[in-house]
């Protein structure tokens, strides 16, 4: 059997192995003991030729309901925006995607400066000076500042915001447990975090203050009063933005954020069942030695010529292994291209339009529903582009209907706040059209 | 080749790259207090669309990959990403779904899960596999907790030490520190190998696992790996295997029957997804079936036929927002669909052929330390090529000249001057025959025109770059 990623006739291994002066392939393998070896052969299927393949993926892909089907009004953390024709024929360039981290920065000139143009970005819409080349996840991301918090400030708790997302908030939990740090959730009220519950509990043993915004109900928060109360005990505050939100929203640097993190998927990610993603992280430049990740620096070679390399490797694994800031190495280096690429196609004028224009359409199906009785108004908080209802019939339910009418509908937060059982969480971003609106409207009224 | 203007020296206000449509829903002012407002738009770049695909066309044209030619990078596996990969994993019926959308809307992406995890657990030789953590690194911390929590379960709490032998890659003793746990370094013999006194000394009470990877960091077997698992697990510890060099041993052995505990692999190097220029990966991790409990939450079950998700109450929790990197797992599912169980035994064995037929001609003019077949990698060093100050570094940078990428370089720490190459089974002889030819050329102007060698590169686009500047003067974003 012969395969087309496996180049070798039976006459190159032949010359091959009279190079090297054995008889078989086998000969290689000799310091492998016999009694360990696998005496049979993998229990797996057959091959697939390449048209066999396409078709039994083509096949997989329709047992799942797609978004280009079904209009999407569930977000959560993963939004259904538009993404520009352009990404994705970025990303098929193989100069890129099938390069490797850019160990050897002279003939890596293009990616490095792509990447470098990418932390300008994030720097540019968080309102900060410092940003890496990407990590994980959003939730991954706010989990590793939350480390960083801990390790700067020589403390070991961490308050963290009941607004922020259920996932968010386990991962921190995962990460947390074996450094024995202390975590202590903030509640919310009206939908927004109390800033007398963390006024309350807030201390010197406070490394970090973490919020989300716009919160996990999509509710915006008021970070300056949550700001002031986190520095006034020497603790570092952490915002986990969503970045197309930072289109009309204020640059969270600009407020005296120390640390900028969240999800990238929002800005030219396909939404793919959860991943890839990306985790931006940006800080102030106090914090820039002790960040993870890769991190692009501008310098110049021998003729004095403008170029990028990676830079502060002194904090990665591969130079200071068990005391490295972090455990990172490969990161979402692909995904923090494709971001490039979405705000430099979207732009200045785009980006702040295409923000805008999620507000619009979640405040006019907001007002629709609630006028025409569709659900009821749960929180008076201000909001981005989700917000919450409150359903006369169980949330499971309401969404196998709008499912028979293409329609995915909100969240249900009982799954995951047992105080709002009975309450959807609904996203409506830019690429939802009124018509899709209005059947929403109309499915949640027939419901009502 | 001139360089590229920054993103932000082009374009001029006014000018877009994409038609975006005006809101089709009535306008309404004052939907967000004044105060959380922006005060300023973000000042991103206004280009028109052909000037931003020029941009990104140019400066992909200053960039690497395998499509463009040979890349030896010892222990990163840098073999060919097949398209049809990229093309099924663009289909709107596995790109477009929500992560939380209902698991009845879902079944096709939820049976890619199952599958592969199923595949990968025979592979490994191990009983239940997750697909969560979405990096080699991410994997070896989600396996130690894993380890962790189960020896926690057992009421046994003062196993908080990982053995790592010093030829580790930094991310084992990095991942044992972001695991809240220390690492017991024990150095190893000449060739890498385990020292069993050394190991004998380092376990005890307190010893939460080993880790390793087989063949080891420099590409050689590690023979004695049955009496190391038995060290190890008579002291209680657990054996914690890192895939990294898995592409030598697919359908020959497997770490499960080798005595391990936990697998991690790198579905970006053995399963030939693309290493993206620094991710997006992916690092599943396997393990028997006493840790199965342990496992990040949700998995996917089967019940009658239908898939769905299932938590575990002693599961460590979750590593990732949602259930990993999906789109590069199906890339890496059809890879495995594609190869089949002999393709990918056959693709381990041509591996290995391609590196030991390079050690064999290159040993005629480099020195090559170790005697013994090396696995998919092996490890040369420049010492025969000093006489006149020449240093791996230097055949490195000549190496861009020729048209190649280099091979990894001072890596395994423990031999000196390390040049580690790693010629993928999808590789060519023609191709491999190349490279020698080039490593062959650049020894021999080490020896009589050094000075091209110690100044290379010549022919790429910049020169040698000052990395002390940018580090002492960390220049990190655009500034206007």
């Amino acid at each position: 059997m012969t395969w087309s990623y496996l180049p070798h006739t039976a006459e190159d291994r032949q010359e091959m192995l009279a190079a090297i002066g054995v008889q078989s392939p086998m000969d290689l393998f000799v310091d492998i003991p016999e009694q360990i070896r696998l005496h049979r052969a993998l229990n797996l299927p057959a091959p697939l030729s390449e048209p066999e393949l396409a078709k039994f993926f083509q096949k997989m892909a329709a047992a799942n309901a797609n978004l280009q089907e079904y209009a999407c009004f569930l977000g959560a953390g993963a939004y259904d925006h538009f993404i520009p024709s352009t990404v994705d024929h970025v990303l098929r360039r193989s100069e890129f995607y099938t390069a490797y981290t850019q160990y050897q920065p002279e003939i890596s000139q293009g990616y490095l400066q792509a990447l470098w143009e990418y932390q300008s970005m994030i720097c540019e819409i968080t309102g900060m000076p410092v940003a890496n080349a990407s990590m994980y996840d959003g939730a991954t991301a706010m989990a590793e500042a939350a480390i960083l918090a801990c390790h700067a400030t020589n403390r070991n708790e961490i308050l963290v915001a009941r607004s922020v997302h259920p996932h968010y908030r386990e991962v921190l939990a995962t990460y947390a447990l074996d450094f024995g740090f202390a975590i202590k959730e903030i509640a919310f009220s009206a939908g927004v975090t109390s800033l007398e519950d963390l006024t309350g509990m807030i201390g010197k043993a406070t490394a970090t203050v973490i919020i989300q915004n716009p919160n996990f109900f999509g509710s915006v928060e008021d970070l300056s009063a949550l700001i002031e109360v986190t520095h006034a005990a020497g603790a570092l505050f952490v915002t986990v933005a969503d970045p197309l939100a930072l289109g009309v929203l204020e640059a969270p640097g600009k407020l005296g954020s120390d640390m900028v993190v969240g999800e990238g998927q929002p800005l030219g990610l396909a939404i793919a069942f959860g991943g890839p993603y990306l985790g931006f992280f940006a800080a102030s430049s106090k914090l820039m030695r002790k960040l993870p990740g890769r991190i692009v620096g501008q310098t110049v070679d021998r003729d004095g010529k403008r170029g990028f390399v990676l830079t502060l490797q002194a904090r990665e694994q591969h130079i200071r292994r068990e005391k490295a800031t972090s455990n990172i190495c490969s990161n979402e280096a692909l995904c923090a291209l494709a971001v490039s690429v979405y705000l430099a196609t979207m732009g200045k004028e785009g980006y702040a339009e295409t923000a805008e224009q999620c507000s619009q359409k979640a405040h006019y199906a907001y007002n629709e529903i609630i006028k025409t009785g569709a659900a009821q108004a749960v929180f008076a908080a201000p909001f981005f582009q989700e917000f919450v209802v409150k359903v006369n019939k169980p949330v499971a339910e309401i969404n196998e209907e709008l499912l028979q009418k293409k329609m995915i509908g909100g969240l249900d937060l009982g799954q995951y706040y047992p105080d709002l059982a009975g309450h959807m969480l609904l996203c409506v971003t830019e690429n939802r059209t009124k018509v899709e609106i209005d059947a929403l409207v109309a499915g949640l009224g027939a419901l009502a | 080749m001139k360089q590229q203007p920054l993103l932000f020296e082009l374009g001029k206000p006014g000018r877009k790259a994409v038609d975006l449509p005006v809101c089709d829903v009535p306008q309404v002012t004052g939907l967000l207090p004044d105060n959380c407002l922006r005060s300023q738009k973000a000042a991103l770049p206004e280009l028109s669309q052909l000037e931003l695909m020029r941009h990104y066309t140019q400066l992909s044209n200053r960039n690497f990959g395998v499509d463009t030619g040979f890349y030896p990078l010892g222990s990163c596996t840098m073999k060919y990403n097949p398209k049809i990969n990229e093309d099924v994993a663009r289909y709107a019926g596995l790109s477009l779904l929500h992560p939380l959308q209902p698991a009845a809307t879902a079944q096709g992406a939820m049976e890619i899960l199952y599958k592969i995890e199923e595949d990968l657990a025979e592979i490994a030789g191990m009983a239940g596999v997750t697909m969560q953590p979405v990096a080699g690194a991410h994997g070896e911390l989600t396996g130690l907790k894993v380890i962790r929590a189960y020896h926690r379960d057992r009421g046994d709490l003062v196993r908080t030490k990982v053995i790592v032998p010093d030829s580790a890659h930094g991310t084992n003793p990095a991942s044992t520190t972001m695991c809240g746990m220390e690492v017991v370094e024990i150095k190893s013999e000449a060739d890498g190998s385990i020292d069993l006194e050394a190991l004998k000394a380092a376990v005890g009470p307190d010893t939460a696992a080993l880790m390793l990877t087989n063949p080891s960091t420099l590409g050689l077997f590690e023979s004695k790996i049955e009496a190391i698992a038995a060290i190890v697990h008579e002291a209680g510890g657990l054996l914690y295997y890192d895939g990294a060099n898995a592409n030598a041993i697919m359908g020959i052995v497997r770490p499960g029957d080798m005595g391990f505990d936990v697998v991690h692999f790198n579905l970006h190097k053995t399963f030939a997804t693309p290493h993206g220029g620094g991710g997006p990966g992916s690092g599943p991790i396997g393990v028997k079936e006493k840790l199965v409990p342990f496992l990040p939450n949700p998995r996917v079950q089967k019940v009658n036929d239908k898939y769905s998700w299932v938590n575990s109450e002693k599961s460590i929790g979750k590593m990732h927002g949602f259930h990993g990197n999906f789109g590069v797992i199906v890339r890496a599912y059809a890879y495995i669909l594609s190869m089949g169980g002999t393709g990918l035994r056959q693709a381990s064995e041509d591996a290995v052929l391609n590196a030991n037929y390079c050690k064999k001609l290159l040993s005629e003019v480099f020195d090559s330390p170790f005697e013994r077949f090396c696995m998919h990698e092996c490890v040369l060093t420049s010492k025969k090529q000093q006489a006149n100050g020449i240093h791996t570094l230097d055949i490195a940078k000549r190496l861009l000249d020729y048209g190649y990428h280099p091979p990894t370089i001072y890596f395994p720490l423990i031999v000196e001057e390390a040049i580690m190459i790693e010629p993928t089974e999808t590789e060519s002889k023609e191709t491999l025959d190349g490279f020698i030819d080039a490593m062959k050329k650049i020894a021999v102007e080490a020896a009589e025109n050094p000075e091209i060698v110690h100044t290379a590169p010549h022919n790429t686009i910049v020169s040698r770059l000052d990395e002390t500047l940018a580090a002492r003067k960390p220049v990190v974003r655009w500034e206007p």
